[in-house]
């Protein structure tokens, strides 16, 4: 029972990245990769979380924590570069 | 070290102290110092003949290179002997003409002298030694000291040329010589040539037996300027006259005689030398006789007067080898005989001829015959020598040119007596031959002597009134044409002292130990055919001097393109522009093709490699199972590759591959690799970031965003280049066949390194020198970065 419900989960994270790519493909706008790819991210979360169930083992849970922080971090940081053109802005000039 | 080798390598010591002496002795000419050398080491050689029976040889070693057998072994015997006290007698008389010839205040004495010095110095190592590969040192040496002779006057193109041309085909001609030497070396397993004489039979039956013997023939006729490589010798009279006459008419030139006399005991057996060696040497006297006739140079007549002549002395020795298959040897050793009193005679008519000319140069500004004449009254000394030397030269009574001019001819009618090698058909060229090639020689010898001394004087094409030179301008070429007439009627002065023991190193196996040859010169032979054959040559050749107006225009019939010069120019030019082309075709400037290259040869190395060896296998048994997330992670990161390749913008590219790289992060994850999954996550971000970056600041030209063009060759070879990869790669899983040393870090990596992960006991304990440079790069590429950035000399003014 419990290996099944696990397998249905897998199924359809996958299905969901799946698709998740297909957006990341077609695109049309930028805007839609950036957030396909996040959402991406949030879907690796689930995936290692449940594998990390069906190996019995703890040793995955900082990888969950860092996609976490990276999947945050990136989508912050390609939502600026949409937005301002640069991702850390330097004041050098001024 | 004996006072042998001290001997040979005195020139080098001396040529230490030339610049020395020429900057602290500025008043003195630096000739003088440099003139006792060549004459001690003359009386030193000297007393070789006098103080013992000259039939002995001395030997003296010195260990150079003992592991490889290479020993500088000094080897005095007949020929090494006589090949010594030209190279110092003939020395000590140009740089004493030198003195003279050269100026203090215009020349850079100290190189000349020290370039002089060097060649010297060569010259006697080359003749003295008995290691080969010793030899083909001081060969050498003697190509390079020459290339700095002729260049001498660098600020002149035509030097630069000429000493360009000897260079590229004597360098030719000895690397061929060294290629023959180590071919003797695999044959015998000795470098000694007098070891190597004694395993004669060995190499006789030997198969590399030809083409060591073509290599070391293509060295000599290389650096003797024997057809078709006789080029260079015409174009190395643009040295100083000095050098013209040491160099190339005494001693350097005579080096590729010496060779081929030096190792006749070891090829003279076989047909093929007795052929190539008197073929060569025969058409090489005719072709160089009849092209001295058209040269309006003075210089020019003399060089190809010395093709000729040596020419003449190769073929000479060339019949002489002959001796070896018959029983009656005498009879036919007369053409060694000749070959090596020609080759004293020359050093001494060719040496005066050239300091005369000098001095003609020198008194008159000119060395052009059309502009010279009339000079007899005017130098009577000069002319009276040039006579001398130039009647010997053509082979005239009372001088040693005549003698050995008819031993030359009986020689050459004695092939035609020889039974074997096919000498009774083919050899009926040879007198022919050598006849036409006397006239013509008789030809030019007169040329120059009428066309520069009689006439009229035309006092306005040349630049100062001639007058006779300095007495010690005269001196050395007043000695060796006195010599010319004393060789002339007592020429037994040579057979004994020096003749006879050249012989008997050339032809050692005719005689026993003890036994020498008797050589004896008359002037008079009665009425023989020679005899008939010589007033044959003046006759004709008197008739051809006196109408060359008419029939010169021969010269004009063989066209400006066929000659050997424009052949080894434009063979030049094919060469440079035609390797520049291929460098041109094949380095386009574009990495995309250099990685086509490197990328086909991985495929075509490994593939060919791996398929000839039967190294593919596909063997599953030993593969674990394949799960569903497997593939299903499979499927994604294969979808995020295609996209990668096939996206029309950059940007989705670069999200595309920042996908696959999660997606690896994840296969860690499922192949339980958690340190591997979490740094892979940062450095994937970190990178995707870093490519946006990248992609952000592309220019503003280029930017126009395109669809990847499809490439046919790019195509296959990606394609070949996967294909071989996962080939190897599964095969090598397949025959894995040792046990991994995993279990090793399980058992021990809390035991003796105290951590329970892993991975990070390797990294820090076990391997932790990886670690550390690992460490090191990351610290190089941020400095590297960070300069990049910071350092722009080259765009400051920018801004």
């Amino acid at each position: 029972m419990f290996e099944t419900v696990i397998i249905i989960s897998l199924a359809l994270i996958a299905i969901s990245s799946f698709l998740l790519i297909i957006r990341l493909i077609k695109g049309p706008s930028v805007p839609d990769r950036a957030v396909s790819l996040d959402a991406f991210g949030i879907n690796l979360i689930a995936i290692t979380a449940i594998i990390s169930v069906v190996l019995k083992t703890n040793a995955f849970l900082d990888v969950i924590l860092l996609l976490g922080i990276l999947a945050f971090i990136g989508t912050v940081a390609i939502a600026k570069f949409l937005e301002k053109g640069e991702i850390v802005e330097n004041d050098r000039d001024q | 070290m004996t006072l042998l080798h001290w001997a040979i390598l005195a020139p080098f010591l001396f040529a230490i102290f030339v610049p020395l002496v020429y900057k602290v002795f500025p008043k003195l000419h630096t000739g003088w110092f440099v003139l006792l050398l060549p004459v001690v080491l003359f009386l030193y050689f000297l007393q070789f003949l006098l103080n013992r029976t000259h039939y002995e040889t001395v030997i003296e070693t010195v260990e150079w290179i003992p592991s490889l057998g290479i020993n500088f072994t000094a080897y005095v015997d007949g020929l090494g002997l006589l090949f010594a006290l030209l190279i110092t007698g003939i020395g000590s008389l140009v740089v004493l003409y030198s003195i003279y010839y050269l100026s203090k205040e215009k020349e850079q004495l100290h190189t000349f002298y020290v370039y002089l010095l060097m060649f010297m110095g060569a010259m006697l190592g080359v003749v003295l030694s008995d290691n080969t590969i010793v030899l083909y040192t001081f060969w050498e040496l003697t190509s390079f000291s020459s290339f700095l002779l002729i260049g001498y006057w660098y600020h002149r193109e035509k030097s630069r040329y000429g000493a360009q041309k000897s260079m590229l085909i004597t360098v030719f001609g000895g690397l061929s010589m060294l290629g023959g030497f180590i071919l003797l070396y695999l044959m015998t397993g000795t470098f000694s040539i007098r070891e190597t004489i004694a395993q004669v039979d060995t190499i006789l039956s030997h198969d590399l037996f030809i083409f060591a013997m073509i290599l070391i023939l293509l060295g000599a006729f290389t650096k003797s300027a024997q057809f078709p490589f006789y080029i260079w010798l015409p174009d190395a009279m643009e040295a100083p006259t000095p050098v013209s006459a040491y160099l190339h008419s005494a001693t350097m030139v005579k080096a590729g005689i010496y060779l081929v006399a030096r190792f006749s005991p070891i090829f003279a057996f076989s047909a093929e030398w007795f052929w190539s060696v008197s073929l060569f040497g025969i058409f090489t006297l005719f072709w160089g006789s009849f092209n001295a006739v058209k040269q309006t140079d003075l210089k020019a007549i003399l060089a190809f007067s010395t093709v000729s002549q040596l020419g003449m002395i190769m073929s000479l020795l060339g019949v002489g080898a002959a001796a070896l298959h018959y029983q009656n040897f005498e009879y036919y050793t007369v053409a060694t005989l000749a070959a090596i009193f020609h080759l004293i005679n020359h050093a001494t008519f060719k040496g005066s001829l050239f300091m005369v000319v000098g001095i003609i140069d020198h008194e008159t500004g000119t060395r052009d015959i059309r502009k010279l004449g009339g000079l007899m009254s005017l130098m009577p000394i000069t002319f009276t020598i040039a006579v001398i030397g130039a009647f010997s030269m053509a082979g005239l009574p009372p001088f040693n040119g005549f003698l050995s001019k008819e031993m030359f001819f009986t020689s050459m009618l004695r092939v035609l007596e020889m039974n074997m090698f096919q000498a009774d058909t083919w050899g009926m060229l040879l007198p022919i031959i050598a006849w036409i090639g006397s006239v013509f020689t008789f030809l030019y010898s007169m040329v120059l002597v009428f066309k520069t001394f009689t006439g009229k004087l035309q006092k306005e094409k040349l630049e100062k009134m001639p007058h006779e030179a300095p007495i010690g301008m005269l001196i050395p070429p007043i000695v060796l044409a006195s010599l010319v007439v004393i060789f002339g009627f007592f020429p037994d002065l040579l057979a004994y002292t020096l003749i006879e023991p050249a012989m008997k190193s050339i032809l050692p196996s005719l005689l026993a130990e003890s036994e020498h040859f008797h050589v004896h010169i008359e002037m008079w032979h009665g009425f023989t055919p020679e005899l008939f054959m010589t007033i044959g040559v003046v006759l004709l050749g008197t008739i051809l001097f006196l109408t060359l107006t008419k029939w010169k225009k021969v010269y004009g019939l063989q066209p400006e393109k066929l000659t050997l010069n424009t052949f080894y120019d434009s063979s030049l030019v094919a060469l440079d522009s035609s390797s520049s082309r291929f460098t041109k075709f094949y380095m386009t400037g574009f990495i995309r093709d250099y990685l086509v290259y490197i990328f086909a040869f991985l495929i075509v190395m490994l593939g060919a490699s791996m398929a000839s060896l039967g190294a593919f296998s596909l063997d599953v048994s030993k593969t674990a199972p394949v799960g569903i997330y497997e593939v299903i992670l499979a499927l994604v990161m294969i979808a995020g590759t295609l996209t990668t390749l096939f996206s029309t913008s950059r940007l989705t590219a670069i999200i595309a591959l920042g996908s696959v790289g999660y997606s690896l992060s994840l296969f860690f994850v499922l192949f339980r690799a958690p340190d591997l999954a979490l740094t892979q996550l940062i450095i994937e971000t970190v990178s995707v970031a870093l490519f946006l970056l990248a992609f952000y600041h592309l220019p503003e030209l280029k930017r126009r965003e395109q669809k990847l063009r499809f490439r046919l060759v790019n195509f296959i070879i990606s394609l070949g280049v996967g294909v071989i990869v996962t080939l190897i790669a599964i095969s090598a899983n397949s025959e894995r066949v040792s046990e991994t040393i995993a279990s090793y870090f399980i058992e021990n990596s809390y035991k003796l390194g105290g951590g329970k992960n892993m991975v990070n006991v390797i990294l820090v304990d076990f391997r932790g020198f990886d670690t550390m440079f690992e460490i090191t790069v990351l610290g190089i590429a941020a400095l590297a970065i960070y300069s990049m950035i910071k350092l722009r000399l080259s765009r400051r003014e920018e801004g």
